[in-house]
């Protein structure tokens, strides 16, 4: 008997099969809410932060997926404002990966500070200086536009749709699209921005501090390049592992084609942008503040290969592969370049939280290390296998992908047809 | 108005730690034994340090550390909710453990690393609950704290000094001052003194303006103010 929640016209495994795959899932998502109760019960001392590596393993993870997490917004950017209707085939993955990253970044930070219970006192009593403010505020509207979003997508299941109101309410949730998309834009651009600016404001710590334009040093400009090149990169590398994952082609392959060449030219830009940037903060930036920069590279493990990497490595090389029309056309370079240019952010988040603060300041300070504890590594561990599962959940019940039944060469079912009938 | 500093004569330092326990006690630190060293709360931290040379040519000192109450502020700035401000009356760089979120974004703003975490619940053994000091709150568990310059005395000093019809606090001194053996730690008002020729300051070129000077005859000294050189200064 078919599942009579999955929606006609898709084949998905058995109940059974399902239920194997989710449950190492769940057991992740519950040894991450363990290791987050302790936190939250017992305090941040469950934690191998201290006073000098005040940030750790939480802030990287906060940082790398919410980049990552960048595709939801410049997917919906690119389909409903600057109409390439190619995208329509990856949109709602798009969201439902950008509701993931988002929503489990949000609650990696309650578990981060020490006071969860004061959140609200960033809404009451907001520093309109502060980076962390405008992180909050956008992050908060984001998220609230994100749950928005998914409610289309979540109202395609099978059973909602039976629902006459609830087609309705799609319905007139479709009509504002283009403006959720608009809002979505502007409040992403920011809480972007200001994820970078967070550290290249710190005038105390020249090995991140950047100057800029006006009130934003040119991170806030880099985290937004750098999060609007991985992005589709991201949806690219995700598709292609439910595709791995189900054994059938999810979408057309020109769709994620089209996903490598817009990562790949953004991707070059970011790259240059970078260079340029670096180039400044060695020459410039820093000696100006009494530090030369070559000392922030004379502690190992951290040498200029890390920058090298980070640039060459996860940046040009990609880019290059990915501008290549012959060679995106070929799924294994398309899909490695795309997982690079994610490693890439990812090292570049790393640099920006971790390698901060393992540098010294003062000369009578000594190069520190950081090791997260199981807490913090069973939290993190944790978001990831709520951010799997939710995924999983949503591809089973849901039509995340509207080219899989074409591709399928499934006969096609309309839905609203079939309801007209009955 | 006033603009408190303090001026701190390294060569004088024996690191002899009474500021510590001075700070401590008035301030109610909790004596949290399960603590580290990275995870301890010190609002004043005597750190032994050294020129950088081995065998006969190696010398060492002693710099006592706490907020260095800058006037332009990398902490207040960065705070999302307004826990941390600058009192432009007396030039103190205040903390609001009440209104404070945990994020500890202002740790990592700080270069001096003058800012403390409260990892554990306050606690103290049986008994030495009554030697608190009933003009300083204690801070919970999960809130950021560091130097004011013993807060609780300037309240106590303006009291004092409205009681006798006065406008300004005239003997007011942070405990870690008053209690130095050895008289390295100088606590004044910018507004009235100034700090003694050949002074300086930690990380000038950063541009936080702070009003703990230090000074010593030694060069090597004077190059701790500096960026790191590449060489080990602190001692094991």
């Amino acid at each position: 008997m078919p599942n009579q929640l999955i929606a006609r016209g898709l084949k998905r495994c058995s109940t059974a099969q399902f239920a194997l795959w989710v449950a190492p899932w769940f057991a992740l998502l519950a040894y991450g809410v363990y290791a987050a109760g302790l936190c939250l019960v017992k305090g941040l001392n469950q934690t191998n932060m201290d006073n000098r590596f005040a940030f750790g393993l939480w802030i990287f993870l906060d940082l790398t997926i919410i980049a990552l997490g960048a595709g939801a917004f410049f997917t919906g950017f690119l389909l409903y404002i600057m109409k390439m209707k190619e995208l329509k085939g990856v949109i709602y993955s798009a969201v439902v990966i950008g509701l993931v990253c988002y929503s489990g970044a949000i609650a990696a930070l309650m578990v981060d500070v020490g006071q969860p219970v004061r959140a609200w006192f960033t809404f009451w009593y907001p520093n309109v200086h502060s980076m962390l403010t405008e992180v909050t505020f956008c992050l908060t509207c984001y998220l609230t536009v994100l749950i928005i979003e998914y409610l289309p997508i979540l109202l395609k299941n099978r059973k909602l749709r039976d629902v006459p109101s609830f087609l309705v309410f799609e319905f007139e949730l479709h009509k504002l699209i283009y403006v959720l998309a608009g809002v979505g834009t502007f409040l992403s651009f920011f809480h972007q921005g200001s994820l970078g600016g967070l550290y290249g404001v710190l005038r105390g710590r020249p090995f991140a501090f950047r100057e800029g334009l006006a009130i934003w040093p040119s991170t806030f400009f880099l985290f937004i390049l750098s999060a609007v090149a991985v992005g589709p990169s991201f949806i690219l590398v995700t598709t292609w592992i439910a595709s791995k994952l189900t054994r059938k082609p999810l979408v057309k392959p020109e769709v994620l084609q089209l996903l490598g060449r817009i990562s790949g030219v953004l991707l070059s830009v970011y790259v240059l942008a970078k260079t340029v940037d670096t180039l400044i903060w060695i020459n410039h930036t820093s000696p100006n503040r009494g530090f030369a920069a070559w000392q922030y590279y004379s502690f190992e493990p951290f040498g200029t290969w890390i920058l090298f990497l980070e640039i060459v490595g996860f940046g040009l090389i990609p880019a290059l592969l990915l501008l290549s029309k012959r060679l995106r056309q070929r799924p294994a370079i398309l899909v490695s370049a795309a997982a690079l240019a994610c490693c890439g952010i990812a090292l570049n988040r790393f640099v920006q939280t971790v390698q901060t603060l393992a540098l010294p300041t003062l000369r009578f300070d000594p190069f520190l290390s950081y090791w997260p504890s199981w807490q913090e590594t069973g939290t993190f561990i944790g978001v990831i296998g709520y951010g799997v599962l939710v995924y999983s959940f949503s591809y089973r019940y849901l039509q995340l992908f509207p080219q899989e039944r074409e591709l399928a060469a499934l006969p096609v079912v309309e839905e609203e047809q079939v309801l007209v009938e009955r | 108005m006033n603009r408190y500093a303090m001026s701190i004569d390294i060569d004088k330092c024996t690191g002899c730690g009474a500021c510590m326990i001075a700070c401590a006690v008035e301030n109610n630190v909790p004596p949290l034994p399960q603590s580290n060293d990275r995870k301890g709360i010190t609002w004043i931290r005597v750190f032994p340090v050294d020129n950088g040379e081995q065998g006969d040519t190696r010398q060492s000192a002693f710099l006592p550390m706490m907020c260095q109450q800058c006037d332009s502020t990398p902490c207040a700035s960065v705070c999302p909710q307004q826990a941390v401000q600058l009192d432009v009356k007396t030039g103190i760089v205040g903390q609001m453990p009440e209104r404070c979120l945990g994020c500890r974004y202002c740790m990592t703003a700080c270069p001096y690393h003058a800012r403390y975490f409260n990892w554990w619940d306050p606690k103290w053994p049986a008994g030495m609950e009554a030697t608190l000091n009933p003009d300083v709150a204690p801070r919970m568990r999960g809130v950021v704290e560091k130097c004011n310059f013993c807060h609780g005395r300037w309240h106590a000093a303006k009291e004092q000094a409205a009681s006798q019809g006065k406008r300004e606090a005239a003997d007011y001194t942070p405990a870690c001052a008053e209690s130095c053996p050895t008289g390295a730690i100088r606590f004044f008002d910018l507004l009235a003194g100034t700090p003694e020729a050949g002074s300086f300051r930690l990380l000038e070129k950063l541009g936080t303006e702070t009003k703990i000077y230090y000074r010593s005859k030694r060069a090597w000294v004077k190059g701790l103010a500096e960026a790191p050189d590449g060489k080990e200064h602190h001692l094991a």
